[in-house]
């Protein structure tokens, strides 16, 4: 596959890796700070599916997607039920958990990973996925589904109190973002024919936390462009001095705070994060 | 009919008692109205009736059913709504989606039926839709039904704050100071509108500090102070007890006749004493 | 070897208690967890560092010139990245603490390498005896530093009128500022207290295992969180007993299944807000409507 073509790959992926945390923390304003392990479980299962047990790929993506799903939903019950700091430290956490365990387990390979899987994906292949996952994450932002998470994400408590169980939207969030994040692990490990627990850790995280950002969180296509750019990225930072580009931790640590102060709303400038928090009574009386 | 009914009532946080053995009774199709000064526990008790605070002594019934331990949202959909003291809507969402969100506990629509759009999914949004749009016509405010509530102005808000709580199908509406910050005009309209919603059958529980809207609307009152409950009876009854005169209506009651400068620099004197206390009891 | 085993939970859980006391002091008053501790502590242990092995300074100069040092970091930090997002919602001032703490972090790994350097203690550590129980000089150091620092912290937050402001704000902002008291300036000072304390904290650790590298902070800064949370996050006391029992749950488990040793913070933290998410002596925080 000729260079261009891979980077578009990745691109593509990576899109669908930030439009699925958009969903999460965009539209339903939770925050993860583990995002990169559904996309690392998605892989794994996806490999390992293929690997031992002979299923074609798009059985094996779908699958290994469903198991991030899954893992979503395990996650995701004993977190949600937390304010927001607390669930963006304890996404960190499972997502160390994870790591851990997958770095001890034979069956994953341990430190050196899972290797010798087959090359199916292209561009062709990632640029459906892509179409299907923007399709339907559409679908469900426009329906009674996404008009709940983005009730929870201006005001869960008012939310609550015109009858939205929101524990349980935040949960289904997260199971529908960790599902294509899954997707996107299969389509990654398909591509680069090798993966270990290092390639979906904090760092990825922080990476994928960035395109969000960049883009403009509660932005589909703003998380397209934010995934472009920080893909792009790298590779211009290479040609420019290949210092720079091994610690571009720095550049995208950074970023994220002067995104914060300065355009909170993303490059494009039309998201979802309103500067007022919501307010709250002035005295403990009250009426 | 008794439709709610609240016995003992107490909330105490940390330490500090909001509510102290407080009884409420409302019966279907009344408009009672709670008043008090600021700090008499009057958002509390709506927190607890809504289920936001879980008492930390006495039971509240909603149609003869337990109701302390549920959740907001199963309150909710039983059909006691609520709107909030300080508007809390969905800001970036339209007016139009605001009041959809009230329909949410009416509906069922999830993920699958969102992806693949099935006629059933169609219909109902479809139903809801129709219902939104009545619901907004009703209030008033069908008009900018594709504003974002961010944009409206304040009293078209308290408005939208309502539409939405409306949509939730209620039996019984807590109205928390709706009046607020609203001119002669606006609160005529108010009255009007309430009045309409009883007619329509609805229950309806208010928070107000505006007297006249209280006593033209109400078919009872209840006082509360410092917590606890001092007066409970019609609005004749409450305008002439002694208690409810000496603690709080009689400064502004007679003051509302004297015009509205009065009444702000008595309650920002009340406000500041409130808040000199709250100081003592809270730091160190 | 169960009693050294204890000294060690003890000697660790201090510092994690530290660690604990910078992130409750700033959550208390900003409902903010300040991500960028973790790095705070890691800067003070390199501080620490060059004082010793640089300059050649004994090991209380450099204590509290880390101390210094981290302290004007923290206020640092807090009026570039916080301070403008005080009003904004709550995600912003997180992604940007959590910002912070990714550049810190891969500054010092740029500038430094990731290597780990020695850090020598510059005194003689000896072993006490105490009949059958053995206790380290380091580690007993280390414990009367704590202690000290603690006991300090905990006058300065109950005698002095700094320390009721720092109360009075944690308590309820907008009273105290109608009470006259700015702020702006009680804020700056929680931070500077609270990053000192996680600076001492580093030194005391880059002592006690002789080392020092740029990703240090990050799992004793999330342990630090965990001991804040599992004490009752904005309780400072909390924090303090919160550090040590983790220190000691820690090392009693490292005991029995040492290579998972770091997931056992994790458990506590999840076991906790599973159970009891306002911690041990928790003030209870309702969400006001």
């Amino acid at each position: 596959m000729s260079y261009y073509l891979q980077i578009l790959t990745v691109i593509i992926i990576n899109s669908i890796l930030a439009v699925s945390l958009n969903l999460i923390s965009g539209y339903t304003g939770q925050l993860s700070l583990g995002h990169a392990t559904f996309m690392g479980l998605g892989a794994y299962a996806a490999t390992l599916f293929t690997l031992k047990l002979q299923t074609p790929f798009l059985v094996s993506i779908v699958l290994g997607a469903a198991v991030a799903a899954f893992f979503g939903f395990v996650i995701g019950v004993p977190t949600l039920r937390l304010r927001g700091d607390y669930l963006a430290i304890a996404t960190l956490g499972f997502g160390e958990i994870t790591k851990n365990v997958l770095l001890n387990l034979k069956i994953t390979g341990g430190p050196m990973g899972l290797r010798g899987i087959p090359k199916v994906t292209n561009v062709y292949v990632a640029a459906a996925a892509l179409i299907f996952v923007i399709f339907s994450l559409g679908r469900i932002i426009n329906s009674r589904v996404g008009k709940s998470f983005i009730a929870i994400r201006e005001d869960e408590l008012a939310a609550e109190a015109m009858g939205i169980n929101t524990t349980r939207f935040k949960i289904l969030a997260f199971i529908i973002g960790a599902f294509y994040a899954g997707l996107a692990g299969g389509l990654y490990a398909f591509l680069f024919r090798y993966i270990n627990p290092k390639d979906f850790g904090f760092m990825r995280s922080i990476e994928i936390l960035c395109m969000v950002v960049l883009g403009g969180m509660g932005n589909t296509y703003g998380a397209v462009l934010g995934a472009t750019i920080i893909t792009i990225l790298p590779e211009f930072l290479r040609s420019v001095s290949p210092a720079i580009a091994q610690y571009r931790m720095v550049l995208y640590g950074l970023l994220l705070v002067i995104m914060m102060i300065v355009k909170p709303r993303g490059i494009i400038g039309e998201s979802s994060l309103s500067n007022k928090k919501p307010k709250k009574l002035l005295e403990k009386g009250g009426a | 009919m008794e439709l709610l009914e609240g016995n003992n009532l107490s909330m105490v946080f940390g330490g500090l008692s909001a509510l102290n053995s407080v009884d409420i009774k409302i019966n279907k199709g009344e408009v009672l109205s709670i008043i008090g000064p600021n700090g008499a526990g009057k958002t509390t008790l709506f927190n607890l009736l809504t289920g936001i605070y879980s008492p930390t002594e006495g039971k509240i019934c909603f149609r003869k059913k337990e109701i302390k331990n549920l959740k907001p949202y199963e309150i909710t959909r039983l059909g006691i709504a609520r709107t909030f003291q300080n508007i809390r809507l969905f800001k970036e969402m339209s007016v139009l989606d605001n009041v959809m969100i009230g329909q949410h506990c009416r509906t069922k629509a999830g993920i699958f039926g969102a992806i693949f759009k099935t006629p059933a999914v169609r219909r109902e949004e479809s139903f809801v839709r129709d219902k939104v749009m009545d619901v907004l016509e009703f209030v008033g405010l069908d008009d900018v039904y594709k504003e974002k509530a961010k944009n409206l102005p304040y009293g078209k808000q308290r408005r939208l704050e309502m539409a939405r709580a409306l949509a939730t199908d209620p039996e019984l509406v807590l109205l928390d100071e709706p009046a607020a910050g609203m001119n002669h005009q606006e609160t005529n309209d108010l009255i009007k509108l309430i009045e309409k919603l009883n007619d329509m059958g609805k229950t309806v529980l208010l928070i107000e500090h505006d007297m006249k809207l209280v006593m033209d609307i109400s078919r009872r009152i209840m006082v509360l102070d410092y917590g606890k409950k001092i007066a409970d009876g019609s609005p004749d009854e409450v305008k002439n007890d002694e208690k409810v005169i000496k603690a709080y209506l009689g400064d502004d009651f007679r003051k509302e006749n004297e015009g509205t400068d009065e009444i702000k620099r008595v309650k920002e004197a009340r406000r500041t004493k409130e808040v000199k206390q709250a100081k003592e009891a809270y730091v160190c | 070897m169960v009693f050294e085993q204890i000294i060690n939970g003890l000697t660790l859980g201090s510092t994690y208690s530290l660690i604990a006391l910078g992130y409750t002091m700033v959550y208390g008053i900003l409902e903010l967890i300040n991500f960028a501790h973790s790095e705070i502590y890691m800067i003070g242990a390199f501080i620490g560092l060059i004082m010793v092995s640089v300059y050649k300074l004994p090991f209380i100069v450099a204590l509290l010139l880390s101390m210094a040092g981290s302290c004007i970091l923290g206020i640092i930090i807090e009026r570039i990245a916080y301070k403008p997002l005080r009003k904004a919602n709550r995600i912003a001032s997180l992604i940007s603490a959590i910002g912070v703490s990714i550049f810190l972090q891969n500054a010092v790994l740029m500038l430094a390498g990731p290597q780990a350097r020695a850090f020598p203690a510059n005194f003689n550590v000896t072993n006490l005896e105490l009949g059958n129980l053995r206790i380290s000089s380091l580690q007993l150091i280390i414990l009367l530093v704590s202690i000290v620092l603690m006991i300090g912290l905990h006058l300065l937050i109950q005698k002095t009128r700094l320390g009721q402001a720092m109360r009075a704000t944690a308590q309820d902002k907008e009273t105290a500022q109608l009470m006259g008291i700015k702020i702006d300036q009680v804020v700056s000072f929680t931070f500077a207290i609270g990053s000192a304390l996680g600076g001492a904290a580093g030194v005391l650790v880059g002592i006690y295992f002789d080392s020092a590298d740029p990703m240090m902070g990050f799992f004793p800064g999330l342990k630090g969180f965990v001991a804040a949370v599992l004490g009752g996050i904005g309780s400072i006391p909390g924090a303090m007993l919160g550090g040590l029992i983790l220190g000691l749950i820690e090392m009693l488990g490292a005991v029995y299944i040492s290579r998972y040793k770091d997931a056992i913070a994790f458990a506590v933290l999840i076991f906790i807000l599973l159970l009891k998410p306002t911690g041990l002596l928790s003030r209870k925080i309702h969400e006001k409507v």
